[in-house]
């Protein structure tokens, strides 16, 4: 089945007002243009859940789409805070903001639940630390084997995930080689899913390397084709993480009015991706493409 | 440097950012090249060209021994026991080596809002050994965190034994004026060797609590030329961290 559409149409359909949202990515592949497109369409009450907030939700949150995060680290990697984060934590600017804090271990349990279909998953953690007495969803369970006491979470089922990926076909069969962080069990786990691809591909492509697949279309919802979507971060053997760019941040994000006008040239005054490479410009994309690195394949014959 | 020296040949690391991973690297270029750095965005026996920004950097991709899923490192990995070194840092380490990267003031009303703990908890009660790497102050060093984010020795839980953690805690903390380390009495940290030029009683004035010197105190070798060389020149050629 073709699920080929503009990620004007995916978000349009699949992301609605209040949803429990996950747009993943460690480092590698975290889909801005599909936060972009959130914002132009002015979504609403949004719970947002990802490991590391980073400047994608920091984006989210200064455009007032946010209601609640449940997040495990947040900051701009190496150098600070997210500043739009604590504007809405400490002076509920533009809008209050609920906190859900886990450790990364907690939080990639409660995506391995929800891909499994289980109501919690069980770890050994916490012990010692206040982060339980800070979050209730954080409890115990007796061992019916041992009796030891293990950590539980709960089951994360996000009722959309976003995936930004290397290449799919049209039904959405995908392959991401490099980090994948949980990608996969944010997919499992999910209601609706969005993958957004570099490229799009033959099936007999996908089917020629079958140990790169992720996950199959059958779990896919909307494939959306946007090169560089995951500009300023990466995508392995595409292009390289834009180091400029959250290094500028940290001062872009400073002050609201600054902020506007970043908005308005990079979000609001743009139509789509395409139109934001432009923008860009050759420079940029000349610096940051990745240089080849080919593996050698191996033989699937039998 | 004090750092790299830590670390033996064939550990398995859990490598962090900033001077954690400058560490690493060092000790793979000079007394440990068979040191086996993994990064929990999931970078296995990683072997960067260059020194990552980030611990989720491409270059720890390329030319890596595999690929894992954050699942994978966190239940199998860490979890399964299977790393010797973790890495830490923190706003706050107190005198038994709990460490705060939360908040500063109480949660709810925080002075300072920190990033969280990240992959930092489970580190710390997973861990053979935790290396803690930060520069001593009196603000860095309290009696006690306003936030106990990764368990260290002792603290108002219980112990490590009692709380049945399986890995050993803090074991070294690298300064820059000298090294502490938990007393095998009671867990407290106390100084255990300094730097050359470095006297006892100014390192006392950098804790929050009364500090003991063990005493069999050793001032520490400074930097080889070849070490300094390699971190200057080498390592961090744009001085990200030095």
């Amino acid at each position: 089945m073709n699920k080929v559409m503009t990620m004007r149409e995916a978000i349009s359909r699949f992301v609605h007002d209040g949803d429990l949202v996950v747009i993943e990515g460690f480092t590698h592949l975290i889909c801005f243009a599909a936060a972009h497109e959130i914002i132009r369409q002015k979504r609403r009450d949004l719970t947002l859940c990802r490991l590391t907030p980073d400047l994608i939700y920091d984006q989210l949150i200064a455009a007032g789409c946010a209601r609640k995060l449940i997040f495990s680290w947040a900051g701009n990697p190496g150098l600070g805070s997210l500043h739009a984060l604590r504007r809405a934590v400490e002076r509920a600017e533009p809008a209050p903001l609920e906190l859900e804090e886990y450790s990364h271990f907690g939080l990639v349990a409660r995506m391995s639940a929800g891909a499994a279909n289980l109501p919690f998953w069980p770890l050994r953690n916490y012990r010692g630390s206040d982060l339980p007495a800070v979050n209730p969803q954080i409890r115990t369970v007796e061992c019916p084997y041992t009796g030891e006491a293990l950590a539980t979470v709960p089951a994360l089922n996000p009722d959309v995930t976003i995936v930004h990926a290397q290449r799919a076909d049209a039904s959405g069969d995908t392959q991401i080689w490099g980090l994948y962080g949980v990608q996969k069990e944010a997919a499992f786990a999910a209601k609706r899913v969005i993958v957004v691809v570099e490229e799009i591909v033959e099936e007999s492509v996908i089917r020629a390397d079958p140990n790169r697949t992720v996950f199959p279309g059958f779990i896919v919802d909307a494939v959306v084709h946007e090169p560089w979507g995951a500009h300023p971060s990466y995508a392995q053997g595409y292009y390289d993480r834009d180091n400029e760019y959250y290094v500028a941040w940290d001062e872009q994000s400073r002050e609201t009015e600054r902020l506007e006008r970043w908005f308005k040239e990079w979000v609001y005054g743009v139509a789509d991706r395409a139109e934001y490479v432009k923008r860009l410009g050759s420079e940029t994309v000349a610096r940051l493409s990745a240089k080849p690195r080919i593996s050698a394949g191996v033989n699937y014959g039998y | 440097m004090r750092a790299a020296r830590e670390l033996h040949d064939g550990d398995v690391v859990f490598v962090g950012i900033g001077l954690p991973n400058l560490a690493c690297n060092l000790a793979r270029a000079t007394h440990a090249p068979n040191l086996v750095l993994i990064y929990e965005s999931g970078a296995v026996g990683a072997k960067p060209e260059r020194l990552p920004v980030s611990i989720g950097d491409p270059a720890l991709v390329t030319d890596s021994l595999g690929v894992a899923s954050m699942s994978e490192v966190f239940q199998w990995y860490l979890q399964g026991g299977r790393i010797q070194v973790g890495f830490l840092g923190g706003a706050q380490i107190d005198r038994f080596g709990n460490i705060n990267s939360t908040v500063i003031g109480p949660y709810a009303h925080p002075k300072v809002r920190l990033p969280g703990s990240g992959g930092a908890c489970e580190i710390a009660i997973h861990a053979k050994r935790v290396i803690v790497v930060a520069p001593l102050s009196a603000r860095t060093f309290p009696k006690d965190v306003d936030f106990l984010t990764s368990p260290g020795q002792v603290n108002k839980y219980g112990t490590r034994r009692s709380l049945d953690l399986p890995g050993g805690g803090p074991v070294r903390i690298v300064t820059d004026v000298g090294i502490l380390a938990p007393s095998l009495e009671d867990g407290e940290l106390e100084l255990v060797a300094i730097y050359p030029g470095v006297k006892a009683e100014d390192v006392k004035q950098k804790v929050g609590w009364p500090l003991r010197v063990r005493r069999d105190l050793v001032t520490v070798e400074p930097p080889s030329a070849e070490e300094l060389h390699l971190l200057r020149d080498v390592l961090d050629p744009d001085h990200l961290y030095l």
